[in-house]
């Protein structure tokens, strides 16, 4: 019953398995955004299928007061299971969740398990929820199995989790900047790493689905 | 997409000595100073003591233990990086709400009402409260046993001198949080700081307790421990939670943060849920 000592695993297709030491395949998506983030998310969050397991973490700058309106409204968008995120909470896959406002994020590896935590902690470039705080946490936890995506904003809050993301072996995906309703964040990734992909809203949850090799049933 | 592996490797084996050196601060402050931040919960730990490290001048975390194992002043940098949470008056006024709607009304039954502020920080959830209980006509019959590790973030709770620069977002909550009165009638703005009417602190104590290694030192009919256990693993929160309950009058009251939940926690089945949005339980056993 409670989420932090249960471990749910869902049934899934998976293409043909490679053997676990070759398996590379990313078992954490962290997203971060800013102004237009709640369009942008939404966008890829419905464009995946329910089947998706690999659980996605988001960062978004949310107003101190913002209420409960922002799960409410991307439940409505997306068959995944929205939450806003609680302390030591476990990462269960399959699942959404939201930092939430007024707090950082960061993640915590507890053997095998991720797991959430939150601080109270000065605001990291005027921030809190931080991109940099949530991003850099889970780099060092999830290493070369995280795959970092950096959206609309119209700052340059998680360049730098960014970095730590490739240092660790991770992937990192920027929204193209073109097509970003604010192109500073994106573009302010894209000038201090080396990403992998540079795509446009429509085009991201597709590469996630294919990475995360995860067989889409459509119904 | 990948990097090359000898990269990967090199970093690798970074984290992993960045986990050593954490373990071998956190063991030698306790050692040294009795201190005892091993079971904080890591990634918070690990980002305040690089900010720590590089405050310093240093450029890794063997380096400040070297140093703080050899000079206090720089101990009581790293204990007040530690140990400060930003907070603000009001934090989360629909909480004060609440707490006006729903256990105010308890407390009037009782003729006389321990509260203890664990983790009270700089004070401002402490003055907080203060307010709100002289507004609703209690404060004459409470006692506010506001505690923290740190002396020093402790004396400035006492002071009770808070910058004017947050007065704008306090008082904005101290609104929302259905405050009665004027804001402004509760401080005298002077220079560039706000100081508050000391008669909001007549009946609080403050005093150092360290909920880490300190025991329980009074039974309370109201405990608020508020965005404290978050800097916690799961093994302390269960320790710490069960001093909590422990400190607990039957029927008393314990206030969590926002995000906060004992679901998770050895002592669930001891309270119910009076809030489960502002996260007010009652202790039932």
């Amino acid at each position: 019953m409670t989420g932090r000592r249960r471990n749910w695993s869902p049934v899934i297709e998976r293409r043909p398995v490679p053997p676990p030491e070759l398996d590379k395949s990313p078992q954490l998506i962290v997203i971060g955004c800013s102004l237009g983030g709640m369009r942008a998310t939404q966008i890829i969050l419905s464009s995946l299928s329910r089947d998706f397991c690999v659980p996605i973490v988001i960062a978004q700058h949310r107003h101190r007061k913002s209420d409960e309106g922002l799960p409410a409204y991307l439940r409505r968008q997306t068959k995944l299971p929205v939450v806003d995120a609680e302390d030591k909470q476990w990462i269960e896959s399959g699942k959404v969740y939201l930092a939430p406002a007024d707090y950082h994020l960061l993640i915590e590896r507890n053997g095998t398990r991720g797991e959430l935590s939150l601080s109270v902690d000065e605001a990291v470039r005027y921030s809190r929820p931080s991109i940099d705080v949530l991003f850099e946490s889970a780099a060092d936890a999830y290493k070369d199995r995280l795959v970092g995506i950096v959206l609309t904003g119209a700052n340059e809050d998680g360049s730098r989790g960014a970095k730590r993301i490739k240092a660790r072996g991770g992937t990192v995906i920027v929204q193209d900047p073109a097509t970003a309703e604010a192109p500073t964040m994106p573009q302010a990734t894209i000038d201090a790493v080396q990403v992998d992909r540079i795509l446009r809203l429509e085009e991201i949850a597709s590469f996630l689905t294919e990475v995360c090799q995860i067989t889409v049933r459509h119904p | 997409m990948t990097n090359p592996p000898l990269q990967t490797i090199d970093e690798q084996e970074k984290i992993d000595l960045e986990g050593i050196e954490v373990e071998l601060l956190t063991e030698g402050v306790y050692k040294h100073y009795g201190f005892d931040f091993r079971d904080y919960s890591l990634p918070s730990l690990r980002r305040r003591v690089w900010k720590r490290v590089y405050a310093e001048g240093l450029s890794t975390i063997s380096g400040l233990q070297e140093k703080v194992l050899h000079d206090s002043s720089c101990m009581e940098r790293l204990l007040l990086d530690l140990s400060i949470n930003t907070t603000a008056m009001f934090r989360d006024p629909t909480f004060y709400l609440a707490f006006r709607r729903t256990i105010v009304p308890l407390l009037r039954t009782y003729p006389f009402v321990r509260i203890w502020h664990a983790g009270c920080s700089t004070g401002e959830e402490v003055y907080s409260m203060a307010i709100l209980l002289q507004e609703e006509g209690l404060y004459d019959r409470c006692r506010i046993y506001a505690t923290d590790i740190n002396e020093a973030v402790l004396q400035r709770a006492k002071d009770g001198i808070f910058p004017l620069n947050t007065m704008q977002e306090n008082t904005a909550n101290y609104i929302a949080a259905g405050g009665t009165g004027t804001f402004s009638a509760y401080y005298t703005a002077r220079y560039d700081y706000a100081m508050f009417r000391p008669s909001l602190r007549e009946h609080v104590v403050f005093a150092q307790h360290n909920l880490v290694t300190d025991a329980s030192f009074n039974h309370f009919n109201v405990i608020l421990c508020r965005n404290v256990l978050i800097y916690f693993n799961n093994q302390l929160q269960d320790r710490v939670q069960e001093l909590v309950l422990n400190s607990l009058e039957m029927f008393g009251i314990l206030a969590l943060g926002k995000k906060e939940t004992i679901r998770y926690t050895a002592v669930s089945s001891s309270y119910e849920e009076l809030d489960s949005e502002e996260r007010l339980y009652r202790r039932i056993r």
